[in-house]
């Protein structure tokens, strides 16, 4: 079997983009990548596409092929909602592992903000419940996860000042980073006093809707050789799925975020508490405190605590989310999954500036789908 | 003057039309199956616990318990405006199986572990469950 590297990765801008494009965004962060990994676009062999909410296509990885000229040896979309980035970038490790492509590059991008702007975003949170037996009862997307942390607060002691922990030591990264959304400073009690959305989630536990795009470009180890950078590899992944819908949830304390990541430290050869760099999907506070203690880095109710302590800043136990994450660094459908993967990456490079976790050798990259539903899990390593 | 829209009302499929025909009788329905005697909902075309088809409806208690729950100040979809804040709870029913509905009367006191029944919710051509608190 082939060894699968990451060779290129980029972020565009993050936020309010006004003329920005579904297939722009795509083509500016694929552009940008391979620029990064020192390859042409006619290099690439394979490409994976996503969704788009402002302009839906039944095909959009032929629509942004057919927008940049490319035909490739392979060419598929993937639609799992939050997870797709994750299970975007495994895909394109199995096909140059398979020997299927050399250089494949995973685009994703949205105007999601501006985008949809006047249309009636929060019927947009109710997608993803289910019609006949959530949606009519006024669940939305926000709720499904107000209900999972009203339950963890119960079991497990989890309190409203441990999830604005989260929200605090995120935006303290995005301040340090050029690209991010949200970039002005935030305390504990501003958080508390965010409006609630859906008790107990205030505003500041919610991600926000951001214009943007990602790329990522995963190739074949021996293709890889000439590209610019150093390379980062795929040592392992993994995946997880319970099921799509809350009230079909088995548990709402434990999550298919367990198995995704004990597969992908299996396949790497490492444990948890290896992982010097965590960049893991955050859509709310209570997604990255219930997704820390499932895939065991934290006890249960221990990652609140450990929040508030200063532990996930990049001197404490597990830095996390170091750009700031969907809280801070913004929300850009797909490409939100994919940033947590370009600043793995950057971070394993050293590129990360000021907010670098210095000698960073393993990160841990996790991605989540629906109402903590569909999972994966990537182990990523410096050469 | 703020205009009251209508709820929606759920589009029945072959697998869900009984429970909803039960519902616009005032019975809250579920699926056990014959194979295993597990408890089911939502409704399907097979048992989720051992894949079997031997499934048959069942009529609920209707007793029932707040296993978590959230005050919405958010209205998901425009009908619900009007009803902001709002109660969204996922129940435990007395046979097993989990149900999402709105909560009856005012928000204040619900919590995880509160008990009470299903009554029904008149939505024109469609009647719903939701949740009332014992007294």
């Amino acid at each position: 079997m082939k060894k699968a590297v990451i060779t290129g990765v980029a972020s565009t801008k993050v936020g309010d983009l006004e003329g920005s494009t579904c297939l722009g965004l795509h083509t500016e962060a694929a552009m940008v990548a391979t620029y990064d990994a020192g390859i042409s676009l006619s290099d690439i062999d394979g490409v994976l596409c996503a969704y788009s909410l402002v302009e839906p296509q039944v095909m959009l990885s032929s629509a942004f092929c057919e927008y940049v000229g490319l035909q490739p040896r392979y060419s598929t979309t993937i639609s799992m909602g939050g997870v797709t980035g994750a299970m975007m970038v495994m895909h394109a490790a199995m096909l140059v592992e398979s020997g299927h492509c050399r250089h494949v590059l995973v685009a994703t991008g949205d105007n999601r903000l501006s985008g949809l702007r006047g249309t009636g975003v929060a019927t947009i949170s109710a997608t993803g419940t289910s019609a006949q037996h959530e949606y009519i009862y006024g669940l939305s997307v926000p709720a499904a996860y107000a209900l999972v942390a009203r339950r963890y607060m119960h079991e497990y002691g989890l309190t409203p000042e441990h999830l604005a922990a989260f929200a605090v030591t995120q935006r303290g990264y995005a301040v340090r980073h050029p690209l991010a959304h949200y970039k002005k400073p935030i305390t504990l009690a501003d958080v508390m006093a965010s409006r609630p959305i859906a008790t107990p989630l205030r505003l500041l536990d919610c991600c926000p809707m951001s214009d943007g795009g990602a790329a990522v470009i995963v190739s074949a180890a021996d293709a890889a050789r000439d590209t610019a950078k150093p390379r980062v590899s795929v040592l392992g992944a993994g995946q997880g799925h319970t099921h799509e819908h809350l009230i079909a949830a088995p548990s709402l304390t434990e999550f298919g975020c367990k198995h995704s990541a004990a597969e992908a430290f299996g396949r790497a050869g490492v444990t948890a508490s290896d992982i010097d760099v965590a960049e893991i999907y955050d859509s709310f506070t209570i997604t990255l405190a219930v997704e820390l203690e499932s895939m065991g880095f934290f006890e249960k109710g221990e990652a609140g605590p450990a929040a508030l302590a200063g532990e996930l800043e990049t001197g404490g136990r597990l830095p996390c989310n170091t750009h700031g994450g969907l809280l801070s660094y913004g929300h850009s459908g797909a490409a939100g999954g994919l940033f947590h993967f370009v600043e793995a990456v950057e971070q394993l490079r050293g590129q990360s500036g000021d907010r670098q976790v210095a000698g960073a050798e393993l990160a841990l990259v996790h991605g989540d789908g629906g109402i903590l539903s569909g999972h994966c899990s990537i182990v990523l390593g410096r050469n | 003057m703020e205009k009251t829209l209508p709820k929606p009302i759920p589009r029945p499929n072959a697998d869900s039309r009984p429970y909803w025909e039960a519902c616009n009788r005032g019975e809250l329905t579920y699926q056990r199956c014959g194979a295993c005697g597990h408890a089911q909902f939502y409704p399907r075309s097979l048992c989720i616990q051992c894949k079997s088809k031997d499934l048959s409806w069942q009529k609920s208690s209707g007793r029932a318990t707040v296993y978590s729950f959230t005050e919405m100040h958010r209205a998901a979809i425009p009908s619900y405006q009007a009803d902001v804040p709002y109660l969204v709870a996922l129940l435990e029913l007395e046979e097993g199986f989990r149900l999402v509905t709105n909560v009856e009367g005012p928000t204040n006191g619900v919590q995880i572990g509160t008990k009470g029944r299903i009554v029904f919710e008149d939505r024109g051509e469609q009647k719903v469950p939701k949740f009332l608190p014992d007294a």
